[in-house]
């Protein structure tokens, strides 16, 4: 089935050129980052992680949103999403492998990552965290590649498979469950620290996945002829729906939390989020742009998905408001939440974080490296719907 | 195998070959698997093996109905007498100073401060003891300048989640150590400690090293590291180097805190002290009297 991603029209080869130039960025500023060391990142002793470890809490995300298509395709038997499993577990496939080279960016000795296995260490969150993206990452290949095949034959799949499927589920689960723990077993940092950190994450997750496939599908019903069919993308607007609102509701809650207790832990991370906090005389606030622009494009994406439910919309509409979901919670869990995390320093002072540019060009180059990950793999999976047909 | 099964199975046709060929490589697949995860499994089957007599011991405590942890073998620890301090404010500078020379601690320009290296280092009552208030702060305790370093804690979070036991706690000393060379760089101690006392090497600290001292290493860029109690100079029955730096003045005592005669556990005795973060659950080791 690889050689479909060799034929292609005009249109596809430019887009996989557009996004090698970036990936060609991206590797050059990563050599130069080897080569010196993360110095080369707005990082500090006060702002331990930045853009990298961001980026990949919230493609872990981006992965775990496949399951709202496999789950209820396999046990609710809804036969709409028959077409789309596939795109959901080649986006996760995708997903991971984005997750696995953020992780590796972000290493001080990346040559030293096998210690992970070779001194394996359970009381850390982190091996878990290895254990659950490569099991999740192996399970989706093996289940797309061996779904597809079976599709191309045009045979059922083979039974043993369905194991496989219905082990994904709850991996898919625990992916962002465990990597929701790197976070909220640390003491100290207060705005981590919150046993809905992991529901959130799911919560934010089901939506930003979804909105990323129903794009693909308007993108791909434009330049490929594949026609995800309106009853599909009507269930998965409803689903990005009820998720969204689901992550807004927890955010309200931890602002409850935080400022009705008043407890100043819990208000500080929400306060240089969202409004600034002063210290010195000085406000850093730089931060706050990007969180009011999420709030907006998540309210405005709810309202879009709720107008689209009463009135028949076009999918201009439906593209528009997946895009400022997806923005919305890229913002609020792939900035706000690791970057505010660290506000304030474990001493109560206030550090912020810039990137810098050869940071940010290693960011987008993995960036374009999911992208033409996913457009290869996408046009293997809609390859075989068409040589079906 | 053989070159006759071989032959026989090209004989046999292409359809065979295949399967053969398919068999080989699922087996070959599976062995390849087993050959990454196996190192993995062993080392959690033996570790497993050699904890459960620990755990017995525990229990057998926990019977004995100790209500604190079961206090076993040393824990190095440190009372800072602020009251010292404030009265001989050089004391610190020098502490400082010797424990940079003693460990190599490179000392970054202030356009390069985003790199820095902090062990032992100055903070006001503020930022040392966030917990605390400070609404009203009896003049000279505001004016004075903290020393902080690592707490070498009882439970430190640090080598909870560490993935490559690269930072951990020395069973003999209850020291939080670090192996540079086991360390990845993943930071994941520096976001769980909630005293700040982890640095991360975020480029050559050798060049910044002001006076080389060959008996201790320098590190390379691209790990964590923090004080380690001077546990090389406690190994040759010397002092840590900022204890020593400060000697005479009571400033800064040291030795076991599990040692009821020690001369550390007789100050703490004596003296009403406070820990950084308490809450944290961390039980840091160094305590102040303010």
């Amino acid at each position: 089935m690889i050689e479909k991603i060799l034929k292609g029209k005009s249109a596809y080869w430019i887009w996989l050129a557009f996004l090698v130039v970036f990936i060609a960025i991206g590797a050059a500023c990563y050599v130069r980052q080897y080569l010196f060391g993360l110095a080369l990142t707005g990082m500090s002793r006060n702002v331990s992680w930045g853009l990298y470890i961001s980026q990949f809490t919230f493609l872990v995300g981006v992965a775990a949103g496949g399951l709202m298509l496999v789950l209820p395709y396999y046990i609710h038997d809804y036969k709409a999403f028959g077409k789309l499993t596939i795109l959901g577990e080649f986006l996760a496939i995708a997903a991971i492998i984005m997750c696995l080279m953020f992780i590796m960016a972000d290493l001080g000795q990346p040559l030293r990552g096998l210690n992970m296995i070779i001194h394996p260490t359970p009381n850390s969150m982190l091996f878990w965290d290895m254990v659950v993206l490569l099991g999740y990452l192996s399970l989706n290949v093996l289940c797309g590649w061996v779904i597809l095949t079976a599709e191309r034959k045009e045979v059922s799949p083979p039974k043993w498979i369905y194991f496989f499927v219905y082990t994904s589920i709850p991996f898919a689960v625990s992916i962002h469950t465990v990597t929701a723990m790197l976070y909220c077993g640390l003491p100290g940092r207060h705005s981590w620290l919150s046993a809905i950190i992991a529901p959130r994450f799911l919560a934010s997750a089901f939506a930003a996945g979804p909105a990323l496939i129903v794009l693909a599908c308007l993108v791909m019903k434009r330049v490929a002829h594949f026609d995800a069919g309106k009853k599909a993308l009507d269930k998965l607007s409803t689903i990005i729906m009820y998720a969204a609102i689901i992550n807004t509701f927890f955010v309200i809650l931890e602002f409850f939390v935080g400022y009705y207790s008043n407890v100043p832990g819990e208000v500080h991370t929400l306060q240089y989020l969202f409004f600034g906090l002063t210290e010195h005389g000085h406000v850093y606030n730089n931060l706050v742009p990007f969180m009011w622009t999420s709030v907006f494009l998540n309210f405005a994406g709810l309202g879009l998905f709720a107008y689209l439910k009463f009135k028949e919309g076009t999918d201009v509409m439906l593209g528009a408001a997946c895009i400022m979901i997806f923005l919305a919670l890229w913002i609020d869990k792939g900035l706000g939440f690791v970057l505010g995390g660290f506000v304030p320093t474990m001493l109560g002072d206030v550090v912020e974080y810039y990137p810098t540019a050869n940071e940010i060009g290693i960011t987008v180059g993995i960036w374009a490296t999911g992208f033409f990950l996913v457009t290869i793999l996408y046009k293997i999976a809609v390859g075989v719907e068409h040589e079906i047909e | 195998m053989s070159s006759d099964s071989c032959a026989g199975s090209i004989e046999e046709g292409d359809a065979l070959m295949d399967n053969e060929r398919r068999k080989f490589l699922k087996i070959a697949g599976i062995s390849a698997l087993a050959g990454i995860g196996a190192p993995a499994i062993a080392k959690l089957t033996t570790t497993a093996a050699y904890a459960a007599p620990q755990h017995e011991e525990a229990a057998k405590a926990a019977e004995a109905g100790a209500e604190e942890d079961a206090v076993s073998g040393k824990q190095y620890g440190m009372v800072i007498d602020m009251r010292k301090f404030i009265e001989q404010p050089e004391l610190l500078d020098q502490a400082i100073a010797a424990c940079a020379l003693a460990h190599n601690v490179p000392e970054f320009p202030p356009d390069k401060q985003k790199s820095e290296i902090k062990w032992i280092w100055k903070t006001p009552f503020e930022n040392a003891f966030t917990e605390e208030s400070f609404t009203h702060l009896a003049k000279n305790i505001e004016e004075a300048e903290f020393p902080v370093l690592c707490n070498h804690c009882a439970h430190p979070s640090c080598v909870r989640v560490c993935p490559t036991k690269a930072t951990f706690k020395q069973k003999d000393n209850g020291i939080v150590a670090m192996d540079y060379h086991r360390c990845i760089g993943c930071r994941f101690c520096m976001a769980a400690c909630p005293y700040g006392a982890r640095s991360f090497n975020w480029e050559d600290p050798r060049p910044y090293v002001k006076t080389y001292n060959p008996n201790f290493p320098t590190r390379m860029r691209g790990v964590v590291e923090k004080c380690n109690f001077c546990g090389e100079r406690l190994a040759l029955g010397q002092q840590p180097a900022c204890v020593e730096a400060c000697k005479g003045s009571g400033a800064m005592v040291f030795g076991d805190i599990n040692d009821e005669k020690s001369e550390v556990r007789q100050v703490l005795a004596k003296e009403f002290t406070i820990q950084r973060k308490p809450s944290a659950g961390t039980k840091p080791s160094v305590f102040y009297i303010v």
